[in-house]
């Protein structure tokens, strides 16, 4: 019986193997029906210079900020849903759906507690938002959400950050919140701490940038040859898209809490020379 | 001016634009809910720890304020005991006492009467020796016609005659 099984298991993998291997030499022919060269490819995927949207008819947009808008539309639907068919039946002992909810919450509140004993109740929601953001928008690529171009071709749509403006966007966003927490904690001594940081912004963004557009253009590499698509997007287009998405969230949540912490803490007041004290130091 | 890598402020502000909606969105819809609904179960348990705290205090304390009462109640008993035993000693004492009094009252009284009756069985036996003696006399003054002091010697010299024999 137990033979029986392994046979039948044994066959079927290796039909689903000579189909695959029969698809990769039919579809050779086909020339995979690229509509532009790769070195075209790989520059509009870093530029997005060629393909572009338009934005209601307003303006003609990268594809990254429609995906920004894309995700932000289905962060805030599960968000309203779960507000309002889920966080008002919570229990005081949790079920699955409201121990991931009070994970992920307390997870981002923790952080903002370690990092930045002093003021954390605003970096916690901003901790928690943006990695929810970066995490979402970077599986976002794995669903291949299409989107028509002005020029009428069809492309899928990116993740948000693989745009350099949205990168860009959330790093700057970033350092002007650790700014702002700076301010809130010293005030100008803040600023004089964050600016002492100047490089922050640009290492931020572009970092983001690098990580999410080194994945897009592997994935696009892939994607190009059609050879290619049999098996390995498993690997580099999932695998891959998870593992940076999670290390990105990570990291720039992790740099900003650390920061923000920093640049917030209440700096030690040195007492103020008076005539008596000069008067002092001066017999002393 | 065209920035180089197609850098666009226009697309940039909407990238901002965009997370500031979905970060307050999110705030609103989210976070803040679920940090609320921690925050009070924590401070339920909070309570819930002050609460059991507090009831084990006063247990605590009503346990050593009934170990004071008890400890004092046996040292009432205690003092009541001694009491009772001294004032049991001391009626004992005085029973005893009475006792003895009545005991002595008693044989004071006995031999007084014992005496009274020793006294009167003298007399009576004293009066009967008289009647005795008178009867006699009487019977000898009747049975004999002689001078009853003569037939008094006589008899009185028969009864020696009588013992010395």
């Amino acid at each position: 019986m137990r033979i029986g099984k392994q046979k039948v298991a044994l066959i079927s993998w290796l039909l689903i193997l000579a189909a695959l291997l029969a698809g990769v030499f039919l579809t050779g022919s086909l020339g995979g029906g690229e509509t532009e060269s790769v070195q075209v490819a790989m520059k509009d995927a870093v530029l997005h210079d060629v393909n572009r949207i338009s934005l209601f008819g307003i303006k003609d947009v990268n594809p990254g900020p429609i995906s920004a808008f894309t995700v932000t539309a289905v962060l805030l639907i599960l968000a309203a849903l779960l507000r309002i068919f889920v966080i008002p039946h919570f229990q005081i002992i949790p079920g699955k759906l409201q121990l991931l909810l009070e994970q992920l919450v307390g997870m981002f509140d923790g952080m903002a507690k370690r990092n930045s004993p002093w003021r954390n109740e605003a970096l916690g929601a901003y901790l928690f938002a943006a990695a929810s953001y970066i995490f979402v928008g970077t599986c976002f690529e794995l669903f291949g959400f299409q989107a028509v171009t002005t020029e009428g071709n069809s492309i899928a749509l990116p993740a948000p950050l693989s745009d350099i403006n949205g990168a860009i966007a959330l790093g700057c966003l970033s350092y002007l919140f650790i700014m702002s927490g700076g301010i809130a904690g010293n005030g100008i001594r803040g600023i004089g701490r964050t600016l002492k940081e100047f490089s922050l912004p640009i290492s931020m963004s572009f970092r983001l940038f690098g990580a999410l557009l080194s994945g897009l253009l592997v994935t696009e590499l892939v994607y190009y040859y059609i050879n290619l698509s049999f098996v390995l997007p498993v690997v580099v287009g999932v695998l891959f898209t998870l593992l940076h998405a999670l290390i990105q969230s990570y990291v720039l949540t992790m740099l900003t809490a650390l920061y923000y912490g920093e640049v917030s803490e209440p700096g030690e007041k040195k007492p103020k020379k008076t005539k008596k004290n000069r008067s002092a130091q001066a017999a002393a | 001016m065209s920035l180089p890598l197609n850098i666009d402020w226009q697309q940039i502000l909407l990238h901002l634009f965009n997370f500031a909606i979905l970060a307050g969105g999110l705030y609103f819809l989210l976070y803040h809910p679920v940090k609320s609904f921690m925050e009070q179960r924590e401070a339920h348990y909070r309570e819930m720890e002050q609460s059991a705290q507090d009831r084990l205090e006063q247990a605590e304390r009503l346990k050593a304020e009934r170990e004071e009462q008890l400890r004092q109640v046996d040292q009432e008993m205690e003092q009541h005991r001694a009491q009772a035993a001294q004032a049991a000693e001391q009626e004992a004492q005085q029973t005893i006492a009475q006792a003895q009094k009545k005991a002595e009252q008693l044989m004071e009284k006995a031999k007084a009467n014992t005496e009274r009756e020793h006294e009167r069985m003298l007399q009576t036996a004293r009066q009967e020796v008289t009647d005795l003696a008178m009867t006699a006399t009487e019977k000898l003054l009747l049975q004999s016609e002689s001078d009853p002091y003569d037939q008094f010697l006589d008899l009185v010299e028969g009864k020696e005659s009588h013992e010395d024999a």
